[in-house]
């Protein structure tokens, strides 16, 4: 599998369906806030994403890890919230592992992954069970590296078990009470409720599945 | 949804445009670079030699934060999108604007999002201009938690605000604000009580299901829940339940001062707040707790949610001289 390679053409494809995916998900994500937050997630994600694909077109002559740098920026500076930080941390560490590079091996890939998330669990301050976007990503990307490098599945089956796995942790956060941001005040009103961060997680994940050669 | 809206992505720019051309005697707005438009600066800042103070959070509060900026209150206020935090880069933006190099302080509630965007933009402003910001996190909000440190902030931040600003405008160091600032809050216990969602204009509709005739006691600013959901009661059987925790827990005894702000979450009349305020000065006089000041109205809203607040502050004489100290802001003015 050394040779399996995602190229610049990837990641862009990548963040071209998550601008596609923010609109289209958008009343979705509004709908899971609005049960136990403020109601705002799909509307951040969506003026997000819209600022991201405003200045997509002119960041395509960079190389990868610029790309999801800008982008992520522009999440944060656009989105703000909890979203913002977490989500534009995430784009913003994703290419730095592969740093210069306009294609990338697949354990390079992981190890983006991998970047991503350490940054979202390091700023949100959150495990797996607080009913956070955490619960998706963390068993996901763990599940990435081992069906990958351990259970020998080819690189796309890999990243889609991953996704699946990440939609299981997503699964998870409805009977649980939260342990982190607004839904924390919640209590046991929480429970029976998805994590609208958990969701996002997961149809993100998708997104990197569905584009993968 | 009854809202008068144009494009929902429109809302806070649209609101902010409006702001400043209707009070440009206080108030402009910062547009370039990280300001990003986020920042209702004073007319004022700058103008004295003092701490700068901050404060911020997300829109659909109204006339919390922008309607303190003003002189003798606050300087600058960081405003995000609705129910949302602003970004890290217009927190540090306002920073720059209003750093005299006495340092400023940054005042929000407590809520996660405004903790991580406030907290990156002080570090940015530490490491591109050597200013020292220091943050104070309003917990007034009795019901939200057993601790203290994990309660957000609602209603009661007006007062944070205004003992914090009047200690910097007197001169304070930016500790003596900062101490100032804290003194207030745990001086202070707030409760509120809803009857019905806010419009989120993005949706279009209510924010959360609430059955016509409901009310929830203790109910936070976002809908957050309380302590319990029935069928709405006499104005003073509301008063009552929200009274007893809030005086239990600081608790507020027998020959105690206090400033007392009954708010509207915005769709509530005055009326009916003249109403509950009455029964909460019926209240404090039985227990001989003495009111020395009140304000009745609407100062922290949630869009056009029905309910009210009940804030008491328990007064010392620092506290009443901070709160006495001449102020001007669109929203509030102290002669």
């Amino acid at each position: 599998m050394s040779d399996y390679i995602l190229d610049k053409a990837y990641f862009i494809g990548v963040i071209e369906d998550l601008v596609v995916l923010a609109e289209e998900k958008k009343d979705y994500f509004i709908q899971l806030d609005s049960a136990i937050g403020d109601g705002d997630h799909g509307m951040n994600l969506s003026i997000g994403f819209r600022e991201v694909n405003k200045n997509l077109e002119q960041w395509k002559t960079e190389d990868i890890n610029t790309i999801f740098k800008n982008s992520g920026t522009a999440l944060l500076d656009k989105v703000g919230g909890a979203a913002g930080p977490l989500y534009g941390g995430f784009f913003m560490k994703f290419g730095l592992p592969v740093k210069g590079k306009e294609e990338v091996t697949f354990d390079e890939f992981i190890e983006m992954m991998e970047s991503g998330v350490a940054i979202i669990e390091k700023r949100g301050k959150a495990v797996v069970g607080d009913k956070t976007m955490v619960d998706t990503l963390r068993p996901a990307v763990d599940a990435l590296r081992k069906a990958y490098k351990e259970e020998g599945l080819s690189p796309k089956d890999a990243m889609k078990k991953a996704a699946e796995v990440g939609a299981a942790g997503s699964d998870s956060t409805i009977p649980i009470i939260a342990k982190k941001g607004r839904a924390m005040r919640l209590g046991e009103r929480a429970i029976g409720h998805r994590d609208p961060g958990s969701a996002s997680s997961a149809a993100i994940l998708e997104v990197f599945y569905k584009n993968m050669p | 949804m009854k809202r008068f809206i144009n494009d929902p992505y429109d809302v806070v720019e649209e609101m902010l445009a409006g702001y400043v051309i209707a009070h440009k005697d206080y108030v402009e707005l910062l547009t370039e670079g990280e300001a990003q438009g986020r920042v209702v600066l004073s007319k004022t800042a700058k103008k004295k030699d003092k701490v700068g103070v901050i404060v911020g959070g997300g829109s659909g509060h109204e006339p919390l934060f922008l309607g303190y900026v003003g002189p003798g209150f606050v300087d600058a206020a960081v405003i995000g999108n609705i129910n949302t935090s602003p970004s890290p880069d217009p927190c540090y933006a306002a920073a720059k604007a209003v750093d005299t190099g006495k340092g400023c302080v940054y005042l929000y509630g407590n809520y996660a999002g405004d903790v991580m965007n406030f907290d990156m933009g002080a570090e940015k402003a530490d490491e591109e201009d050597d200013i020292r910001v220091e943050t104070v996190l309003t917990t007034d909000d009795v019901i939200s938690s057993e601790n203290i440190e994990d309660r957000r902030g609602i209603a009661g931040m007006f007062f944070v605000f205004k003992a914090a600003s009047a200690k910097a405008d007197k001169g304070g160091d930016l500790d003596e604000v900062v101490a100032a600032a804290q003194k207030c809050n745990s001086a202070m216990r707030t409760m509120g009580v809803a009857m019905s969602s806010p419009t989120l204009p993005s949706k279009g509709g209510p924010i959360f299901e609430m059955e016509e005739g409901d009310m929830e006691i203790g109910m936070g600013l976002h809908g957050e829940p309380g302590v319990r959901r029935g069928k709405i009661e006499p104005a003073d059987k509301v008063v009552d339940q929200i009274m007893e925790p809030i005086l239990a827990d600081l608790p507020y005894v027998e020959g105690d001062e206090v400033y007392v702000m009954v708010n509207s979450l915005g769709a509530t009349p005055m009326q009916d707040l003249h109403i509950c305020f009455r029964r909460v000065a019926q209240i404090l006089e039985a227990k001989g707790i003495s009111i020395y000041k009140s304000i009745v109205g609407c100062m922290a809203s949630s869009m056009d949610m029905a309910g009210m607040s009940i804030t008491l502050v328990k007064l010392d004489d620092e506290l009443k001289e901070l709160f006495d100290h001449p102020c001007d802001a669109p929203y509030f003015t102290q002669i």
